[in-house]
């Protein structure tokens, strides 16, 4: 434990473990802009870069006072999202800890970094407040960004709430920055329900920050051209040399994603496992994501109270990886299975499909997008055509 | 997603293996190592691996970049543990000692972007990982079992390797000693 002084505030650093399992809280009536902001207040970041987009303006702009006050090394605003992207990723592979935010069509223009950043094996932490993405235009919540990003080889984290995006978000720091792990995290929210509406955090005191980023750990050298020994990292990064076999380059992939399935164990211990399931008998279990779940729950509950109890709830806390066995044992005694999303596609569905025997058990919706909501009476009057 | 218990044994095992990680095996905590994709005590990895030493025909220690670089004051001593350690089991030195992707020469030095050629060229039935970082470590050595017949052992820095047929964690000097003393008595 080390103590520092951070501006005129005096903090004391601790473990990840610490921090998230063991330290007492205090109950905060906040947005979930505010709750990313907490967190990054508490997560020792060296740098963050931000580019303005609608939802998630409002918490790089906080992040931008948390640099004022002292709290972060260095911060500035990219001439754009791939900018944003690119210019993390030089601050990662530099040996920094770093942090940055985006949304829906943000989060399509940097596109190219996410890959890299996982290729390179950084564990930049990122938040993406999903929105919509296509034409016509829509600024509303929705997830269909999400499919995006889901074989880029980064950690997936989809947060319920702002409660969920605070740990989530200081969770992703202890989880990427496992040696055996050491890949970005994208950790997402649906924009505006959980970005500008305020509800119960609870936070650790704020006088306390995660230790410091040891890149010495990391399972590549820092790329640092100053450093002895030796330039390490560059012509294997470019990639294109005779001097490199293509089962090389495939093996550097492959282990990219082996990184993520070592992530397991850990997202159980900081997070409490990749889902949580209620009612895990039911016959009828609602497999949701990100804010799905909150209206799911209140479906459930509505219908609790006109005597149809057995629905259970899946909340799928990490898309990737994604928990295809904890789904399937969850969902083995289920004869019906719903998945509602905000998005047209319906990845979420695609994937509890792919993981399950008898995916025709399957319903893939209900779905809404192009920025409706997502009533309890919708997920209840499909329940009720196909089971009740 | 594994299909069964996976084990991580000598090959060749396919033009293109899948990743341990990703068919189900699991890394070792503290106190515990790994031996062809179990989790097993350290005490038994470690005379496992004194074994293999003892009985190849032509053991090779690969030392990377983490020992061959004075990165640390860990290095030079993790360094003279490593020729100890190649002196008792009678292994030849092929360092490891940069990742770049460049032309070597086989007889020489081993790439973490083709080692099947260093492994084929040298004849080697047993190789020890050890200082080298363990994304180019894991890279190196499913290539090597992929393509190759050679037993592989890491003396891992941090996290233990799941694609070496042996590997201890936190691999320090104190762990080298112990195979040390088990080549030295035996």
């Amino acid at each position: 434990m080390n103590t520092d002084t951070v501006s005129k505030q005096k903090t004391t650093s601790i473990s990840a473990g610490e921090m998230l399992l063991k330290t007492a809280r205090n109950r905060a009536f906040i947005t979930g802009s505010e709750a990313v902001a907490e967190a990054v207040r508490r997560a020792n970041v060296d740098m963050a870069i931000a580019y303005p987009i609608t939802p998630q303006s409002e918490s790089m702009h906080l992040i931008g006072d948390l640099y004022a006050q002292g709290h972060i090394k260095d911060y500035y605003r990219a001439e754009n999202e791939f900018a944003v992207m690119a210019a993390i990723h030089g601050a990662s592979l530099g040996g920094g800890r770093v942090f940055t935010a985006t949304s829906g069509p943000g989060t399509l223009r940097a596109m190219e970094m996410f890959p890299v950043w996982a290729g390179s094996r950084q564990p930049i932490v990122c938040a993406f407040m999903c929105r919509g993405v296509a034409l016509p235009p829509s600024i509303q919540p929705e997830t269909i960004e999400i499919a995006f990003l889901l074989d880029t080889g980064m950690m997936i984290f989809h947060a319920e709430n702002a409660q969920d995006y605070f740990d989530m978000i200081l969770a992703g720091y202890a989880i990427a920055e496992q040696p055996e792990v050491h890949i970005p995290v994208g950790v997402f929210a649906d924009g505006f329900f959980v970005t500008h509406t305020r509800e119960v955090v609870m936070l650790p005191p704020d006088d306390l920050r995660l230790d410091a980023y040891n890149c010495d750990l990391a399972p590549i050298p820092p790329f640092d051209m100053e450093h002895a020994p030796i330039r390490m990292v560059r012509d294997p990064l470019l990639n294109k040399s005779n001097f490199v076999s293509y089962a090389a380059s495939g093996g550097w992939h492959l282990e990219v994603l082996a990184a993520a399935e070592r992530a397991r164990k850990h997202i159980n211990h900081y997070m409490g496992g990749l889902i949580e399931v209620e009612n895990p008998d039911a016959k009828v279990m609602i497999v949701a994501s990100g804010t799905a779940v909150s209206q799911s729950r209140e479906a459930i509950r509505v219908m609790s109270q006109q005597g149809m109890t057995d629905v259970g709830l899946i909340k799928v806390k990490s898309i990737r990886p994604f928990p295809e066995k904890e789904i399937e044992q969850a969902t083995a005694k289920a004869s019906l299975i719903l998945v509602p999303e905000f998005n047209a596609g319906g990845w979420l569905a695609r994937e509890v499909k792919a993981s399950i025997d008898n995916n025709k058990r399957v319903v893939a919706g209900p779905r809404v997008f192009g920025g409706a909501s997502l009533p309890s009476e919708v997920i209840i009057g499909e329940i009720k055509k196909h089971q009740y | 997603m594994a299909q069964g218990k996976y084990k991580v044994v000598q090959g060749p095992e396919a033009y293109f293996p899948p990743a341990a990680a990703i068919m189900g095996v699991t890394l070792p905590d503290a106190g515990d190592a790994i031996a062809e994709g179990e989790i097993v005590p350290e005490s038994s990895a470690v005379e496992l691996i004194a074994r293999k030493l003892k009985e190849a025909k032509n053991p090779v220690i690969c030392p990377g970049p983490l020992i061959v670089w004075q990165w640390s004051d860990d290095a030079s001593p993790k360094a003279a543990a490593v020729k100890e350690l190649a002196e008792a089991c009678k292994a030849k030195i092929l360092p490891m000692q940069d990742y770049r992707a460049k032309r070597i020469n086989p007889a020489a030095e081993i790439s973490p972007n083709h080692p099947n050629v260093t492994i084929l060229h040298n004849e080697i039935d047993v190789c020890v990982f050890v200082g080298v970082h363990s994304h180019f470590e894991n890279v190196a050595l499913r290539l090597i079992r992929g393509g190759t017949n050679c037993y592989t052992i890491a003396l891992s820095e941090y996290a233990a390797s799941d694609e070496a047929m042996i590997s201890l964690r936190d691999a320090g000097v104190e762990k080298i000693k112990e195979i040390i003393k088990i080549l030295k008595e035996t």
